[in-house]
């Protein structure tokens, strides 16, 4: 019996990018279910804001370099952050001011909101891949691995190697310190409160004194915040390409809808669950199970649930789960 | 904007494609005209669910995938080879598949009322996951070790290529019909999303399961419904039809050549054409017969139908598998005319979300107006590259060739596509979000 | 007056559904809006507040005219209104749903809500639970706590016993006449017209949109006509 091996087998494939994975799908969800529970949308372009964001990051992180400003031994991406953030609110609030608030102040149906999202998700699309190109970049710098996998199998005496990217570290500390900022703000704050009684009830919300205008600011604030730092850790963790971040919007409104939309904390969950389920069950448990004994070191089934390439057929399944049982989402949301 | 007429809005496209003819190339003015007319067609059956009956399907990429999948197992030649060693494992396995189905759908009958019926559907597709890698395990991978450079797959039924269109439609409408069981309760949100999954899946499946399609490797060189241009080249009353053409002697081979490319595209056209015809004049009576306003009806408020007893979602499902058959239609036909089939390519961008612009900027709720917009969208999106190539050289006329920014602007003329499709549908959602040619409605 | 409604016109779409009606509210008053069904109260109320889109008239709260002003601005000039239905955030806590109410005001804070405890008690011990797992009486409260914070002088409301027990009923009419106790002037809509009539000081009978009758509670409880009609002889 092996269970060193096998538990480092387990956390080097399975936990630890479920948990990085995880992380990113949750802010991004809660960006979706924040946009939901406030402005009452399914936004098909927040997959492009993340790219645009990121975008820009990567730009401000290639002047910082030639520049000759760098972060250590982590990515010099975090400099660039902040002032991505600052585009990327700039670009939501343009569009808020000049697209959506059209509709809002015509009382359109969702259909046409999310109609108008494709729309600006075409042009983001665009602009990304005007300014930067559709090629892969690697913006990552710094040190790559906190923990190497053939040092720790020099200094322990395992067979199996752990290891550990900066990247991943830095995902779960970003996730972790921007959640417990935002669900602060959200629980203790008169702003944040506001925000959850006029994604709640919007009507009372008005009766009650609240002003609209400024919940849909803050929102769309937050929302950039988060759509920037999530496409630029995804990013770094993997690499960028504008490709892909339309393709990762569908996990996360799966993680949406299953946490419950409207719901940040579902949100939250809903994020991981999703990372932990595609994760889960798409990896060959063979070496896993050799390790604790419970099979043959010489079958050639790899025992694999399902294919890797099935990771869309996941997170439907899941969704269909939840929306059967419990329509609501796991932690409860706007009903159906 | 007052409404254009529709036979004004079809001339001014003739015009335009006359145009791009004489500028750029005949060639390539028809391979537009094809092309368009495959589009209407997409967005016909686009609007078959949205425009008449208020459903969001963005999984439409899935069902011209489908389509295309349809002319490989319909027209490719068979691999014999593959059939023996795996034919009977792929049988065995369709055959659980579909008693699978059929269980569940039997299940969800016989015990409506029981409360733990969809958790025994549920365990019972778990473990029937692993169950059917058995059955099919080994069959599917003696299929792709047989001559896996031209084939590893199993081929076709070696038929003529237009029975896989009609193929195409029916494999849509099913696939149509378990989706719609499982999510055409949902509100319009939902169901974009859910659509969306699933066509994500389709693709994943299409391209994964090598032994049916030989899936990322492309299938080339499917059968086709018109002349070859090398036959034709060689065909004496072909030459003679062109020299006859050509006023003043005898032609070059040159131009026998390209003519013979004209003629292949025409006769596609033809064949285009005639379906569109067809199809057209099918959902016309469609949509102005009883059960065409009923939908209608349905679309514009279901709360009052609802309460008037009618079973909305029986009928949304038969008007879902009708629009998605059609869009399954349309990938056969795609694929077809490509000559290829290629699963990678189907991105929802390009063939999701670039027919609902068309849909939407035509008009929904009109047929007229989805062939409309089919014509008008494809038009832009193909030009619009040429068009951006050219306005970037002109304004960077100063700079030199090998500057960056020029080259970079120059590499970057293929998303100008995008952003012209997002500032159209922008500026169309704002201004005439009922289309360029509206629903012609009966209200009062 | 505190608050003086004239020639009130007010509907939904094309549809007029109040048809001319005067009101006016005295300060510290209890008034009671009643009628039989699709008379018109409801609307009436709701175009009062501001959250009707086609509504005429003049509505003057204490001398000024505010009807031409959104909601909003009339909160913040002293009118409150608790929603028959939806009245609650049922995603926040007791505590919130009260101190939302007080956002406001700024220079208020604890204070007012001890207040509001006080004059509720039952939901001080709740003020940590979801506003949405309470019963129905309790939402009540919870709702008519969340409309005091805003500090009105014309406090609005539009059926706070529908749907209640009648215990529960009691109890609620007795936290309305400890809020008139507080010099709020309180104009309610009700269906328990006798209930309703006994705690007011006046009352106004709408039909069909428009004003039918008008007097003081005792008057109108004592009219035989309005006894037999809306009060069960």
């Amino acid at each position: 019996m092996e269970f060193a091996n096998a538990f480092i087998l387990l956390c080097n494939f399975v936990i630890v990018p479920s948990i990085t994975y995880g992380s990113q799908l949750a802010l991004g969800a809660i960006g979706v279910t924040l946009i939901y529970g406030v402005l009452r949308f399914a936004n098909f372009a927040y997959g492009d804001l993340m790219a645009f964001g990121t975008m820009v990051v990567i730009l401000i992180t290639w002047w910082l370099q030639s520049m000759g400003i760098s972060f250590g031994i982590l990515p010099t991406a975090l400099l660039a952050i902040p002032f991505g953030i600052v585009v990327t609110i700039a670009i939501s609030l343009f569009f808020d001011q000049y697209v959506f608030k059209y509709y809002r102040d015509k009382k359109s149906s969702s259909v046409t909101f999310i109609v108008v999202s494709l729309g600006i998700m075409f042009l983001l699309n665009a602009i990304v891949r005007i300014i930067i190109g559709p090629n892969d970049i690697n913006f990552m710098d710094g040190e790559r691995f906190i923990i190497n996998a053939v040092e720790f199998k020099n200094s322990t005496q395992f067979e199996e190697g752990f290891s550990l990217k900066t990247t991943q570290v830095i995902t779960l500390i970003t996730t972790a310190i921007t959640c417990y900022i935002l669900f602060y703000f959200l629980n203790k704050t008169k702003t944040g409160k506001s925000m959850r009684a006029y994604s709640n009830n919007e009507d009372l919300a008005l009766l009650s004194g609240i002003n609209p205008n400024k919940i849909i600011l803050i929102t769309w604030i937050i929302v950039s915040i988060l759509a920037t730092i999530a496409g630029t850790l995804y990013g770094l963790d993997k690499s960028f390409k504008p490709f892909t971040y339309f393709n990762n919007l569908l996990p996360i409104f799966a993680a949406t809808i299953v946490g419950g939309i409207g719901n940040p904390i579902g949100a939250f969950y809903g994020g991981f669950v999703i990372a932990f389920s595609e994760i889960a069950l798409t990896f060959a448990y063979k070496k896993f199970l050799i390790y604790l004994t419970i099979i043959d070191p010489n079958t050639t089934n790899l025992i694999q649930y399902i294919s890797t390439d099935y990771k869309f057929a996941i997170s439907f399944a899941i969704l269909v789960v939840v929306l059967i049982f419990k329509p609501q989402g796991i932690f409860k949301g706007k009903l159906i | 904007m007052n409404n254009i007429d529709s036979k004004t809005a079809f001339i001014i496209m003739g015009f335009l494609l006359i145009i791009v003819g004489i500028l750029q190339s005949w060639g390539v003015a028809i391979t537009i005209l094809n092309l368009c007319i495959i589009s209407a067609i997409m967005s016909m059956g686009v609007n078959i669910q949205w425009g008449f009956a208020g459903l969001i399907n963005f999984g439409v990429m899935g069902f011209l995938a489908i389509g295309g999948l349809a002319t490989v197992i319909v027209s490719m030649p068979p691999v014999y080879e593959a059939w023996t060693v795996g034919g009977s494992g792929i049988l065995y396995s369709l055959l659980f598949l579909i008693g699978l189905v059929t269980f569940c759908i039997l299940i969800n009958k016989w015990f409506y009322d029981f409360k733990y019926k969809n958790f025994i559907i549920f365990i019972l597709i778990i473990l029937s996951i692993p169950l059917l890698k058995k059955i099919s395990g080994s069959s599917i991978q003696s299929i792709e070790s047989i001559n896996p450079a031209a084939e590893g797959y199993l081929g076709g039924l070696g038929l003529p290529i237009i029975f896989s269109w009609f193929i195409g439609a029916i494999l849509s409408a099913s696939i149509a019909y378990v989706i719609g069981k499982i999510c055409l309760g949902l509100r319009s949100d939902y169901l974009a999303i859910a659509t969306l999954l699933i066509s994500g899946i389709i693709i994943s499946v299409i391209k994964h399961e090598e032994w049916l399609s030989r899936g990322v490797k492309n299938v080339i060189g499917l059968k086709r419904p018109a002349p070859y241009e090398v036959n034709l080249q060689n065909s004496q009353w072909f030459i003679d039809l062109i020299n006859f053409i050509n006023i003043g002697g005898d032609a070059s081979r040159d131009l026998i050549i390209s003519s013979s490319g004209i003629f292949v595209k025409l006769c596609f056209t033809i064949i285009f054409f005639i379906t569109l015809l067809i199809l057209l004049f099918l959902s016309e009576r469609a949509v102005n017969s009883p059960w065409g306003r009923m939908m209608r009806a349905i679309r514009d408020n279901e709360i009052a139908a609802k309460s008037m007893g009618k079973n909305i979602v029986k009928h949304q499902l038969s008007i879902f598998m009708i629009g998605s058959a059609i869009i399954g239609f349309a990938g056969a036909m795609l694929v077809t005319y490509d000559g290829l089939f290629t699963p990678s390519s189907y991105q929802p961008l390009r063939y999701t979300f670039l027919i609902w612009v068309m849909v939407l900027l035509g008009g929904s709720g009109n047929n007229y107006g989805s062939i409309l917009g089919g014509f008008v969208v494809w038009f832009i999106w193909i030009e619009s590259a040429p068009i951006a190539l050219k306005i970037i050289e002109f304004f960077t006329l100063f700079l030199d060739q090998s500057n960056p920014i020029k080259l970079h602007l120059i590499e970057s003329v293929p998303y100008f596509r995008y952003l012209m499709m997002g500032i159209g549908l922008l500026l169309v959602m704002r201004y005439k979000p009922e289309g360029l040619l509206p629903e012609k409605s009966n209200k009062i | 007056m505190k608050l003086e409604v004239k020639n009130l016109i007010a509907g939904y779409g094309s549809v007029t559904i109040v048809d001319n009606c005067n009101f006016y509210l005295n300060e510290g008053e209890i008034v009671s809006i009643l009628g039989p069904n699709g008379a018109g109260k409801s609307t009436a109320m709701k175009a009062m507040v501001g959250i009707l889109d086609q509504t005429k008239g003049s509505i003057r709260l204490s001398g000024q005219e505010i009807s031409r002003l959104k909601t909003q601005n009339r909160i913040e000039l002293g009118i409150s209104f608790v929603p028959q239905t939806n009245n609650i955030f049922t995603e926040l806590t007791v505590l919130e749903n009260i101190e939302i109410g007080g956002f406001l005001n700024k220079n208020q804070g604890k204070n007012k809500i001890d207040e509001m405890f006080d004059l509720f008690p039952i939901i001080k011990e709740k003020r940590y639970q979801l506003a949405g797992e309470l019963s129905g009486g309790q939402r009540q409260q919870v709702a008519i706590a969340r409309a005091l914070m805003t500090n009105p002088s014309v406090l609005m409301l539009d059926e706070p016993t529908a749907g209640v027990s009648p215990i529960v009923m009691q109890e609620i009419f007795e936290h309305i006449m400890r809020i008139k106790s507080k010099n709020i002037s309180i104009l309610m809509v009700e269906q328990n017209a006798s209930q309703a009539l006994k705690i007011s000081d006046r009352g106004y009978v709408l039909v069909s949109g428009k004003n039918a009758f008008h007097g003081t509670g005792n008057e109108l409880l004592n009219n035989p006509e309005i006894r037999k009609t809306f009060l069960g002889g």
